[in-house]
C-alpha cells in the first residue's frame, strides 16, 4: 500500500443511506477515496466498511473524527499502521491465444491465482492478495493483453486476537429503524445461525 | 369587500384530546402527542400539501402553540432564535414537502453551523410516490445531508415515536445540532396504536463524551498553575453548556484574562479587570495582543476557525502551551494543534479545573494587559453632523443595562454590535457567526421573544439584511412579538463596500441599496410605530420611545455610509497585523 494511503475500518449501522453519508462526508472534506468496500458482518444489523483514502495521517485523523460524528457510524479505526491482513480480489480478462497460454499459466501458478473462465481467445483469471500483490500480478499479465479488469477493493482486518467488534460500550439499539442487536441475535440463535459468542 | 376568515381554533375538530398508551390514532396525532411529551410549547411552521394531516389535528393540541410564519426560512431562523434563547431546548419547525422543505435549507445550515438544536419536521409525498419526481417532491434528506446532525425518513408508522424521541435526544445532547424528520403524508393519516417509548434513549453509535478525562483536567490545572501569562478564549460552547459561572470562577481564581469569539460574546462580563474582548479578524487589538503575548492559551467551546485565527500560522505561534476544550473531538486539532486536548462539556471541565487550580494573582501580566487596553482601545471616529453606527449602539446598550437580549444580523452591524457589547454580567448576543446568514436577525429575534417573553429583545440589522426576511413583520404583528428593530441604514452593503474599498482594488460594485423601502411607511403598513433619524442628539429619545412601546416597533437610523469596521486584520494577513481606526487630530 502506498505511503499516501490511509486505511480505515468502520462498523456502521446496516441502514439504507449510510454508505452515501460516509462517502459524502469524505468528499466534503476534500479527500479522495481510492477504494471502498462494504458488506454485512456476522451481525446483520452491522455492516463493515474498509476505506482507503488518499491523504496523510493528520487528514486521516480528521476524517476519522468527522466520520465518528455520523450517528450511524458505530466504530472506526485507522488501521494503516496496525499489523493487518488485507486482501483484494481481481478478475482480469487476458487475451490468450494458444501459444501464450503456458507462460500465462506459470504466472497463475506463482500467484496462486485461478482460471475462472476459458474462451478460445481469452481467459478470465481470478486472483486475490494484498493490493501490492494484485498490482504486481496485473503488471505481469499486462504484456499478454488485458481486455478487462474488475477489482473488488480492499478488505482488511487486524491480525491476532483483537479486532473491530462491538463492545459492551455499544449497548442500546442502532439509530433509526433497525431492530436492536439482542433481538437480532435471539432471532438468529433461534434459527441456529449464531454459533458461540 | 372584506372576507372574514374564521380562526382555526373555532373550527370543528379542535376539541383538545388526550392520547393514551394503546389508543389507535393517526400518524399525525402520534407525532403531535410525541411533541407534547417532549415538552414542546412552540412550533414555527407553514402548512402545505404534504403536511396537511398534521395541521388537521394540530388544533386539538392547544399546548403546542403554532406560529404561522410568512416564509419557511423565517420558521427555521425563529426556531433557531428560540432555541438559542431558551438554551437546552430544541426549536421545532413544520414545513411541507418540496419548496417548503427547500426553503428551510439556509435556516437549517445557519442553526447547524452554530450548534443550535432544531427538530425540523417536513412533510413528504406519499410513500408510494417517493422517488417518482411527484408534485412537490424533493429529496430533503439528500439535500440537507451535509448540514444536519442527523436525519430520518419515516418509513413505517411503528417507528415514529422512537424517531421523534431519538431526534430530540440527538439534537439537544453532545454538540447540539439539527435533526430533520421527513414524514410522508400517507403515514400522517395511517392509523396505529400509540406507544410511547418511555425509557431513555440509548444509541450504541452515539455516546457523546461530556465529562472530561480527569488526568487531562489535572494536567490542565498544572499548566495553569505554571503559567505566567495565561489567556482564555471562550466560544459559543460556553454559552451552550451554561458555563459562565464556572468560567468566571476559574478566571478569577487563577488570574486568567478572558476574551471571546464572536459567538462567545456575552460569556464574560465586560469591564472586569480580567476581561478582554472579541478576538480575531475584527477583534479588539488588546485581545489579539494578549493571545499573541500569552504563554498559555486556553480555548473553550470554540472551533478556532479562520475568522478567529486569521492566517493560521500567525495565530499564537510562540505560545508554549495550548489547551483546547470542546465537546466535539473533531474540532480539537482541526485548525490549531493543542498541546493538551480535553474532550468534554465546557461546564464540567471548567468547573473541575477551577477546583484544582491554585489561587493566584498575576499582577505584571494584568498590568501588561492594561497597557494594551490603553494602547489599543476599541474606538470610533466621530464626524460632525454625521450619525455613526456606534452612537446608536452605545446608547442602545446603555438602555439594555446588561439585561436585554440582542440579536444581530450579518455584516458591519454584527461586528459593531459585538465590539460595543458592554454587559457587566453574562448575557446573550445572538447572531449567525458560522454561516453568516443575512436576514437571520429579525426572524430569530421573534423566536427569542417567544422563548424569553420577560426580556427586552433588540434586533440590530442593516437595511440589506433586514429586507431579506422582512415579510416576518406580519408574524411579529400577528403574534404581537415585542421586538425592537434597529435598522442601521447606510444605503449600501456596508461590509461589502468596505472590502471592495480596501481589498478589491477600490471598485465599488453592486452595493448601492438606494431604493430600499421607506421604512416608516413599511412599518405603517403593518400598523407598528416607527421612527427615523440621522441626528445624534435624537438617538436617545428614539431608543427610549422604542423601549417604552409595548409591542413590535422599528427605528431607522441613517448612518455614515463611509463608516468602517475597525480594527480589522487585512485579508491574507495575520493576527499581529490588525489595522486600527485612524483618529483625526484632536480626538
Amino acid at each position: 500500500m502506498s505511503t499516501r494511503h490511509r486505511l480505515l475500518s468502520l462498523l456502521v449501522e446496516n441502514h439504507p443511506g449510510v454508505l452515501n453519508k460516509v462517502s459524502s462526508m469524505i468528499r466534503r472534506r476534500g479527500m479522495n477515496i481510492t477504494s471502498l468496500t462494504v458488506g454485512e458482518t456476522d451481525d446483520d444489523s452491522v455492516s463493515r466498511m474498509t476505506i482507503a483514502i488518499d491523504v496523510g495521517r493528520a487528514q486521516a485523523d480528521q476524517a476519522v473524527k468527522q466520520l465518528y460524528k455520523l450517528i450511524e457510524v458505530v466504530k472506526i479505526s485507522d488501521i494503516t499502521e496496525d499489523p493487518i491482513v488485507d486482501r483484494e480480489l481481481v478478475l482480469v480478462k487476458v487475451a490468450a491465444s494458444r501459444g501464450d497460454r503456458s507462460e500465462l499459466l506459470q504466472i497463475v501458478e506463482i500467484f496462486k491465482a485461478k482460471i475462472a473462465d476459458v474462451g478460445t481467445e481469452s481467459m478470465v483469471l481470478e486472483m486475490s492478495g494484498s493490493e501490492d500483490q494484485v498490482e504486481t500480478f496485473l503488471e505481469l499479465v499486462r504484456p499478454f493483453g488485458i481486455r478487462e479488469v474488475a477489482r473488488s477493493g480492499t478488505v482488511a482486518m487486524a491480525r491476532g486476537r483483537d479486532g473491530l467488534r462491538l463492545s459492551s460500550k455499544h449497548q442500546g439499539r442502532g439509530a433509526g429503524q433497525q431492530p436492536d442487536l439482542e433481538a437480532a441475535d435471539q432471532k438468529r440463535r433461534a434459527a441456529g445461525v449464531l454459533v458461540g459468542d | 369587500m372584506t372576507v372574514q376568515v374564521t380562526s382555526t381554533t373555532a373550527l370543528n375538530g379542535a376539541t383538545p384530546v388526550v392520547i393514551n398508551e394503546g389508543d389507535v390514532v393517526t400518524g399525525a396525532e402520534i407525532l403531535l402527542e410525541c411533541l407534547r411529551r417532549e415538552k414542546v410549547d412552540t412550533i414555527f411552521g407553514y402548512p402545505g400539501g404534504a403536511n396537511l394531516w398534521i395541521y388537521r389535528h394540530l388544533p386539538k393540541f392547544p399546548d403546542l402553540h403554532h406560529i404561522l410564519v410568512r416564509h419557511e426560512q423565517g420558521a427555521t431562523h425563529m426556531a433557531d432564535g428560540y432555541a438559542r434563547a431558551k438554551r437546552g431546548t430544541a426549536g421545532v419547525v413544520f414545513a411541507t414537502s418540496g419548496p417548503g422543505a427547500l426553503n428551510c435549507v439556509t435556516g437549517i445550515a445557519t442553526a447547524q453551523y452554530d450548534s443550535t438544536p432544531l427538530v425540523v419536521i417536513t412533510g413528504q409525498v406519499a410513500t408510494v410516490a417517493v422517488g417518482t419526481d411527484a408534485f412537490q417532491e424533493s429529496d430533503v434528506i439528500g439535500v440537507t445531508m451535509s448540514i444536519v446532525k442527523h436525519s430520518y425518513l419515516v418509513q413505517d408508522i411503528d417507528s415514529l415515536p422512537r424517531i421523534v424521541r431519538e431526534a430530540f435526544h440527538i439534537a439537544t445532547t453532545g454538540r447540539p445540532g439539527v435533526v430533520v424528520i421527513d414524514l410522508p403524508k400517507d403515514i400522517q393519516n395511517q392509523k396505529h396504536a400509540f406507544h410511547w417509548p418511555a425509557e431513555p434513549v440509548r444509541l450504541r453509535s452515539y455516546n457523546p463524551t461530556t465529562k472530561g478525562n480527569p488526568l487531562q483536567i489535572r494536567r490542565a490545572a498544572q499548566l495553569i498553575d505554571e503559567a505566567k501569562r495565561p489567556c482564555l478564549l471562550a466560544g459559543r460552547g460556553v454559552l451552550i453548556s451554561q458555563a459562565e459561572d464556572e468560567l468566571l470562577e476559574l478566571s478569577r481564581r487563577a488570574s486568567i484574562p478572558v476574551g471571546w469569539t464572536l459567538l462567545g460574546t456575552g460569556t464574560y462580563p465586560v469591564g472586569d479587570e480580567l476581561s478582554l474582548h472579541m478576538v480575531g479578524f475584527m477583534g479588539a487589538g488588546y485581545t489579539n495582543k494578549s493571545v499573541l503575548g500569552c504563554d498559555l492559551l486556553i480555548m473553550v467551546g470554540m472551533r478556532a476557525d479562520d475568522r478567529v485565527t486569521t492566517k493560521i500560522d500567525s495565530f499564537a505561534p510562540q505560545v508554549e502551551n495550548i489547551i483546547h476544550i470542546d465537546i466535539d473531538p473533531a474540532e480539537i486539532g482541526k485548525n490549531v494543534r493543542p498541546t493538551l486536548p480535553i474532550v468534554g462539556d465546557a461546564r464540567h471541565v471548567l468547573g473541575e479545573i477551577a477546583k484544582l487550580v491554585q489561587p493566584k494573582r498575576l499582577d505584571s501580566w494584568i498590568t501588561q494587559i492594561d497597557r494594551w487596553k490603553e494602547e489599543h482601545p476599541i474606538r470610533y471616529r466621530t464626524k460632525t453632523g454625521v450619525l455613526q453606527p456606534q452612537d446608536v449602539l452605545k446608547e442602545m446598550y446603555r438602555l439594555c443595562d446588561s439585561e436585554a437580549i440582542v440579536v444581530a444580523d450579518v455584516g458591519q452591524n454584527q461586528i459593531w454590535g459585538a465590539l460595543w457589547w458592554d454587559y457587566r454580567t453574562s448575557g446573550l448576543y445572538l447572531n449567525s457567526g458560522g454561516a453568516g446568514t443575512m436576514g437571520f436577525a429579525f426572524p430569530a429575534s421573534l423566536g427569542v421573544k417567544r422563548a424569553r417573553p420577560e426580556k427586552t429583545v433588540w434586533c440590530v440589522a442593516g437595511e440589506g439584511g433586514f429586507v431579506m426576511t422582512m415579510q416576518e413583520l406580519a408574524t411579529a404583528v400577528h403574534e404581537n412579538l415585542d421586538v425592537k428593530i434597529v435598522i442601521l441604514n447606510n444605503y449600501c452593503l456596508g461590509m461589502v463596500r468596505q472590502f471592495q474599498d480596501d481589498y478589491y482594488e477600490g471598485v465599488r460594485s453592486a452595493i448601492d441599496l438606494h431604493g430600499a423601502p421607506d421604512f416608516l411607511k413599511l412599518a405603517d403598513a403593518y400598523g407598528i410605530p416607527a421612527w427615523r433619524t440621522d441626528r445624534v442628539d435624537e438617538v436617545a429619545g428614539v431608543l427610549r420611545s422604542m423601549q417604552e412601546h409595548p409591542g413590535p416597533c422599528l427605528a431607522e437610523f441613517i448612518i455614515d455610509p463611509e463608516a468602517n469596521v475597525r480594527p480589522i486584520v487585512p485579508l491574507g494577513s495575520g493576527l499581529p497585523d490588525f489595522v486600527e481606526e485612524i483618529m483625526e487630530e484632536g480626538m
